[in-house]
């Protein structure tokens, strides 16, 4: 069992040593990895995808446990612990997304009743993130962006059920981040972000600064910043019904903002 | 020497993957000749040549099938690889009709499937991926993690003994765990033999034939709903 990841530090771009030498994640931690474009935020997540162990530039370690990671984890792809989504993750799948969603739970689980559950969960799931309901009959290749988005977290949650999930730079795609936050938080896993958006930095348990390639800074949340967060949550939501609202086809109004604030 | 085969269709990314390979063997001092098999196009060879300065050929199988032409040329291509003093070859070949593989007995073999052609595909390609020792798959940060699993799950199904890597051939991720695999392998024999069957080849279709129907043709013919059988003497 997964109980917590650790990263060692390792060097920069021109062999200079890292400033952050170790960041501990405990099960259930959700992580930020923020920093400009450039500035190694992807390099790291895929590191801890591979549980480097000095073997790439960076020469970073991923622990698990405090100990060397197994060698399965890097050898055989169904014990890797990591599930990652990116901003160029798909689904090519044509089929209804019920009948998709069966056959990835019935290569997890031992009866059809057990995958039928898991099923319905993750469609539940799914629906809870996106504000335009996904049917179990539409075609997978029909979803939205939006859509899509929220079924593939929530197949990697719910029906991979993968220890630790990343999520490079999904914040944009009409996810509804304040429940989505929320509904992950009551799973027990590492959910990792790499993200430009404050409110879900904010929320984190962790914030790691990125520059030049390495990990300068570990953060956690101030009380001014937790206390920041619930007003950014009401702006956050009220961005939310504006942006419900133009996709309706209403017309905003003055007071659309001025009530909310 | 050693023998590396690598099939797959078009553009799964096999060179992508035998570039990060050669990269890092001949970082760690080996020696190694490529030979790409192809139909009737390819300058991989001279890509790889001038990238790396290693010996690197290329020969089109034209009228024969890849495959065929691979059992043709690879023992000669030993001898070259010999000859320029490589300790390994790498040959790579694109798979065409699906009904052979192109390893050999005493080399290894490996298939590289792309994750993004579908979740049947381990189900379609035949031969060319149950008799490989390695299935690479690449373009796995393309498609959703149900899709990945469901594609792995399908090549467990159908060649239960395969090692499965994926990698992200672009970026070199994943490469290492195969890397070792390879500098790993023993020398092939004196002896190659090709590791499995051949599909039934000698027919009037082959040897150029070309009227369209069964009833057209001798040797081991097949109608749409019967099995085949022999017609002739």
């Amino acid at each position: 069992m997964i109980e917590e990841i650790s990263i060692i530090g390792g060097n920069g771009r021109n062999g200079e040593q890292e400033p952050v030498r170790s960041v501990k994640f405990k099960m259930g931690d959700v992580i930020s990895i923020v920093g400009p474009t450039g500035s190694g935020k992807t390099t790291l997540i895929n590191e801890i995808q591979l549980f480097a162990d000095g073997f790439t530039p960076t020469k970073r370690k991923v622990l698990v446990n405090g100990l060397a990671p197994l060698q399965e984890y890097r050898e055989d792809p169904s014990k890797n612990p990591v599930a990652a989504i990116t901003q160029h993750t798909n689904f090519l799948s044509d089929l209804p997304v019920h009948d998709f969603l069966t056959i990835h739970a019935g290569i997890r689980s031992s009866s059809t009743v057990q995958a039928e559950g898991i099923v319905t969960e993750t469609l539940s799931f799914a629906n809870q993130l996106t504000g335009e309901p996904i049917s179990r009959d539409s075609r997978m290749t029909e979803l939205s962006g939006g859509q899509t988005r929220a079924l593939l977290i929530a197949d990697a949650v719910v029906i991979g059920n993968s220890p630790i999930i990343l999520l490079d730079e999904i914040e944009n795609a009409g996810i509804h981040r304040t429940h989505a936050l929320d509904l992950l938080r009551k799973y027990r896993k590492i959910f990792i972000f790499v993200t430009h958006d404050p409110y879900i930095a904010l929320l984190s348990d962790i914030r790691i600064v990125m520059r030049k390639g390495m990990m300068v800074k570990v953060l956690r949340s101030s009380e001014e910043e937790r206390t920041l967060s619930k007003k950014i949550r009401i702006v956050d939501d009220v961005m939310h019904k504006l942006r419900e609202k133009i996709r309706v086809g209403d017309q905003l109004m003055d007071e659309d903002l001025e009530v909310a604030i | 020497m050693k023998l590396v085969i690598c099939a797959g269709t078009a553009t799964t990314g096999k060179t992508s993957v035998l570039r990060h390979l050669i990269r890092k063997l001949l970082a760690d001092g080996k020696t190694a000749a490529y030979l790409k098999i192809d139909v009737q196009y390819a300058d991989e060879d001279e890509i790889l040549s001038k990238e790396f300065g290693m010996p690197a050929k290329k020969t089109y199988s034209g009228e024969l099938c890849p495959d065929h032409c691979n059992v043709m040329v690879l023992g000669d291509a030993m001898q070259w690889a010999k000859r320029v003093g490589c300790e390994f070859l790498i040959v790579e070949t694109a798979g065409l009709c699906l009904r052979c593989s192109p390893y050999a007995d005493g080399g290894l073999g490996i298939v590289v499937l792309e994750a993004t052609s579908g979740m049947n595909l381990p189900r379609k390609v035949g031969p060319m991926l149950s008799l490989s020792d390695i299935a690479v798959v690449t373009k796995i940060d393309l498609v959703s993690q149900a899709e990945r699993e469901v594609f792995r799950a399908r090549i467990m199904e159908a060649a239960p003994k395969v090692w499965i890597k994926e990698v992200d051939a672009l970026r070199g991720i994943g490469i290492d765990a195969l890397v070792r695999r390879v500098e790993e392998m023993p020398d092939a024999g004196d002896k190659l033999m090709l590791r499995g069957n051949p599909p039934v080849g000698t027919c009037t279709i082959c040897v150029g034939k070309k009227d369209i129907g069964w009833q057209s043709h001798f040797g081991v013919v097949r109608p749409l709903e019967e099995q085949t059988f022999y017609r002739g003497e």
